[in-house]
């Protein structure tokens, strides 16, 4: 019952990394990332976490790829590469490394004899949002406070380094417009 | 020791220091009193230490200079019979060449500089004597070198004082390698380097590193104190003040030598070494002597003279009789010094005219220079009852002796010839200084007071200086050094009038051929003669025919093929190295973010191959 | 049952995509892409070897990577929209300034 709903996810899930990289256009990359991200979700549900599968759902899917999406129509994203610098033999060099990047995970996966059986059922409330909260805040409350302050830094970043531009334009208007005011308040002084 | 005893070398030394500091700034009046109040000092100091001297040597320690593990020498001072007798020699007339000074520099720019050295050089000269390691005299040694190349090129603008002063140095150096040679060799032999347990310990060494420390410090003595082969110096160093001359090259530096050679003297008694110092002493006695006899440039007479007495003593030294040679030191010292200064005051009357073709006739204007003169003279030649007499007869007489106990003739036949030869040089010097009346304008006048009154002081010792050295009173200078040569050969009692009488007569000889072979301003032609002994008997044509070219090619070598070729090289390949890796490392950095991620995941790769295959 | 070593295969698959994609590709964005494609990988195998161990650890690991990109994911794309103002390109080959 669980392979008949592994199997196609997983194959979703491959085709859509294919996409990943191999799109000609960047909103065919972001599509294909929404796809597999969404067949990793169900595939978490298989695994019994719930809450991050819901989690996957609305940050990754929902949030992340969405900021992809806006940021590549802000870039108005032109279609092909441009032309290649660098070693020619690149992709082949890429894909032969990435394979034996692969067959060394193999084999990691081998030698640790990781039994077939992925275990016994867990129990009732494995997964749920309650247990991730019970551990979230009794073993991890550190990580999860610093987590929070991440999170603050990400935003401050972010908006410093938006703001960037826009702060110099705001101080020339700014002090043209003093500039602008001053003789009028002398004419009305005189 | 005599708690004052160690001060001796110390005054001086403060004088330099404030001299070479501040003197710049002072009142020549002020810095005359420092620069002689600090020789005044330590005079006085070696007279109160002769005065208490309780007859055992005395030793201090100022401080520990090495200490490294099994190896310490400790800079220390020993005040002992010999050290004595030389502090009082050193400090005596160097005072009075002090004195003397402020009159002869008294027009002289660079005054301060001058007492400074001065100064500087009599500390170095006093811890030279009073060393008591062999360290602690190289010390000295060194000093007075550095200070004879500073006082020979004082007036450094004049081109050739500057060269006489870098060529002493030079020649010194080559002397001063062996030196070191053979203290190293001692210290292995003898793991000390105090002078008192060489002496004690010399008899423990077997013949080869005796003969061959000896030999080397031998070496080194001829070139302190400008024997052959290592003489060409002292001529060319009379470019420096007359007073220099008269200190340096005259009393003092050059007896460093001697004196050396009296300290460790049971370090030179196997029969080698005994041969080859006495040698070298008597040849370089007559070798010098007869160049005086050619020279017009009368300082360059009295530069010879010196190299020739000095011969006298290691000729002493030689057959193993110190005390002898020491005696000699100081007379010489005495009547050397007194030929100097007169000489000095002759170029002060002269305006440092000193070319003896035209001088003359100065007897009558410079009275008290002339008679200085003719006192030094006369001492030089040897004639009855001046001091030189005494200690020049001394020496043949130990000469005579060795001869006669199976030793070889020639010291003395050399000593005794060379003694008339001498008489002869300065008397000739004498006549054509002071007597025949030349045409001349000038009028010369005397020295003033300041410069008489040390020769004036210098004559009387050198009359007087006699007495130490007559047996009638019992020789007082060599009874006190007795004990200190116990190793020296014993004598039997003088052998009669013999000797005596031989070099009376040869003194009383050559004065009369001075006298009367040179009448008209004219040396009488020698023809090959004079040409041999003017040619220095063609010994400098040796050096700078074959020595220097040699010692000019080798340098060569050395500076190009090895300097450059190998070290030059060396240094700059691993500079090369240096930049050559880094431009081969600067090629990973492209800019490039996939290339950059591409080695990461290589590295990647390689770990995991590393923990898989762990 | 889907055996554990399925999983971990397929996570092992997607990583060696997604590197692929960041080597191979000069879009930025897309590299970017490609990176977030790993990271998923790395969370399947969390929580997969979570429910093997019955731990609820694994899944915490993955709550705080899924914190941990989105920051990154902002703070990256403003720096890609920065380097897209003062230069026009998002071409990563364009951006060597740090050659030497």
């Amino acid at each position: 019952m669980e392979l008949a709903l592994f199997i196609p996810f997983a194959a979703l899930a491959l085709a859509g990394g294919l996409g990943v990289i191999a799109s000609g256009r960047a909103i065919h990359s972001a599509l294909s990332l929404l796809l597999v991200l969404s067949s990793l979700a169900v595939l978490y549900l298989l695994l019994g976490a719930q809450f991050i599968a819901v989690l996957q759902v609305i940050i990754y899917a929902g949030a992340i790829v969405v900021l992809f999406l806006f940021v590549i129509m802000l870039l108005h994203m032109a279609t092909g590469e441009p032309a290649a610098r660098g070693v020619r033999p690149w992709r082949a060099g890429a894909t032969v490394a990435a394979a034996l990047f692969f067959a060394a995970l193999l084999s990691a996966v081998v030698r640790t004899r990781a039994t077939a059986d992925l275990g016994a059922a867990p129990g009732f409330g494995f997964g749920t949002a309650e247990a991730v909260g019970r551990t979230l805040f009794t073993r991890f409350l550190l990580p999860f406070e610093l987590a929070s302050v991440i999170l603050l830094v990400g935003i401050i970043g972010a908006v410093v380094l938006a703001k960037g531009a826009l702060t110099l334009r705001v101080h020339a208007e700014s002090r043209a417009a003093d500039e602008a005011e001053e003789p009028r308040e002398e004419a009305l002084t005189r | 020791m005599a708690d004052f005893a160690w001060t001796i070398p110390l005054w001086p030394l403060l004088g330099w220091l404030v001299l070479g500091l501040v003197g710049g700034r002072l009142p020549r009046r002020l810095v005359a009193l420092i620069g002689c109040g600090t020789v005044a000092l330590a005079f006085a100091a070696a007279v109160a230490a002769r005065a208490t001297f309780p007859g055992e040597p005395q030793e201090r320690t100022l401080f520990t200079w090495i200490a490294a593990g099994a190896f310490s020498v400790d800079a220390g001072l020993l005040l002992d019979r010999l050290s004595i007798v030389m502090v009082l020699m050193v400090s005596g007339v160097g005072l009075l060449i002090h004195i003397y000074s402020v009159g002869y520099m008294a027009e002289d720019r660079a005054y301060s500089r001058y007492f400074a050295y001065l100064n500087l050089f009599m500390a170095s000269m006093l811890l030279l004597v009073m060393g008591r390691s062999l360290l602690v005299l190289f010390v000295g040694w060194e000093l007075v070198g550095l200070c004879s190349y500073l006082l020979i090129g004082f007036w450094f603008d004049r081109e050739r004082a500057a060269n006489s002063g870098r060529k002493a140095f030079v020649v010194n150096r080559i002397g001063d390698a062996a030196f070191l040679i053979g203290v190293l060799l001692l210290w292995t032999s003898l793991g000390t380097l105090d002078l008192r347990a060489i002496g004690a310990q010399a008899a423990t060494l077997g013949p080869p590193v005796m003969v061959t420390a000896s030999l080397l410090l031998f070496t080194g003595a001829t070139g302190k104190s400008a024997q052959l082969p290592l003489y060409t110096w002292l001529p060319d160093a009379m470019e420096g003040p007359t007073p220099v001359s008269a200190l340096i090259h005259a009393a003092t530096m050059v007896t460093a030598g001697v004196y050396m050679i009296a300290r460790l003297f049971p370090l030179f008694t196997h029969p080698v070494t005994v041969v080859v110092v006495s040698t070298v002493g008597a040849l370089t006695a007559f070798f010098a002597a007869t160049i005086a006899l050619v020279e017009w440039d009368m300082k360059r007479v009295m530069a010879y003279s010196t190299i020739s007495q000095l011969g006298y003593m290691f000729l002493a030294v030689g057959v193993l009789a110190p005390a002898a040679g020491i005696f000699h030191l100081t007379t010489h010292a005495f009547f050397k010094a007194l030929l100097f200064l007169a000489a000095g005051s002759v170029m002060h009357a002269m305006h440092n005219v000193i070319d003896m073709h035209v001088l003359g006739g100065l007897a009558r204007p410079l009275r008290y220079t002339a008679g200085a003169f003719i006192i030094g003279g006369l001492a030089l030649a040897g004639i009855p009852p001046f001091s030189g007499f005494f200690s020049k007869d001394l020496i043949l007489e130990r000469a005579w002796e060795h001869a006669v106990g199976g030793g070889s003739p020639v010291p003395f036949i050399l000593g005794l010839v060379t003694a008339l030869v001498t008489a002869v040089y300065i008397t000739r010097a004498a006549r054509y200084a002071f007597f025949d009346q030349p045409h001349r304008e000038s009028h010369p006048h005397e020295a003033p007071p300041v410069m008489l009154w040390p020769m004036v002081l210098l004559a009387l010792l050198t009359v007087a200086g006699g007495l130490l050295g007559a047996q009638r009173i019992g020789a007082p200078l060599l009874e006190f050094l007795a004990p200190q040569f116990a190793a020296a050969a014993p004598h039997e009692a003088a052998p009669g009038l013999f000797v005596p009488v031989l070099s009376i007569l040869a003194g009383v000889a050559g004065v009369a051929i001075g006298w009367l072979g040179y009448r008209d301003r004219r040396d009488p032609d020698l023809g090959w003669v004079a040409r041999l002994f003017s040619r220095h008997w063609y010994l400098l044509d040796l050096y700078d025919g074959v020595l220097v070219p040699a010692a000019k090619r080798v340098a060569v070598l050395l500076a190009g093929p090895v300097d450059l070729g190998v070290i030059d090289r060396a240094v700059n390949g691993i500079g090369a190295l240096a930049a050559g890796g880094a431009r081969g490392l600067r090629r990973l950095q492209t800019g490039y973010v996939r290339q950059y991620a591409a080695i990461i995941l290589v590295g990647t790769i390689l770990l995991m191959a590393y923990w898989a295959t762990r | 049952m889907v055996p554990l070593p399925a999983y971990l295969v397929l996570g092992a698959l997607l990583f060696s995509l997604g590197m692929i994609g960041v080597l191979v590709r000069r879009n930025a964005l897309i590299v970017f892409m490609s990176i977030e494609l790993m990271l998923n990988s790395v969370n399947l195998t969390f929580v997969a070897l979570s429910r093997h161990l019955g731990s609820m650890d694994g899944q915490l690991a993955v709550f705080f990577t899924i914190v941990v990109a989105g920051v990154e994911v902002v703070v990256g794309l403003a720096i890609i929209v920065e380097i897209f103002r003062s230069r026009a390109t998002v071409n990563l080959d364009d951006v060597d300034l740090l050659r030497g």
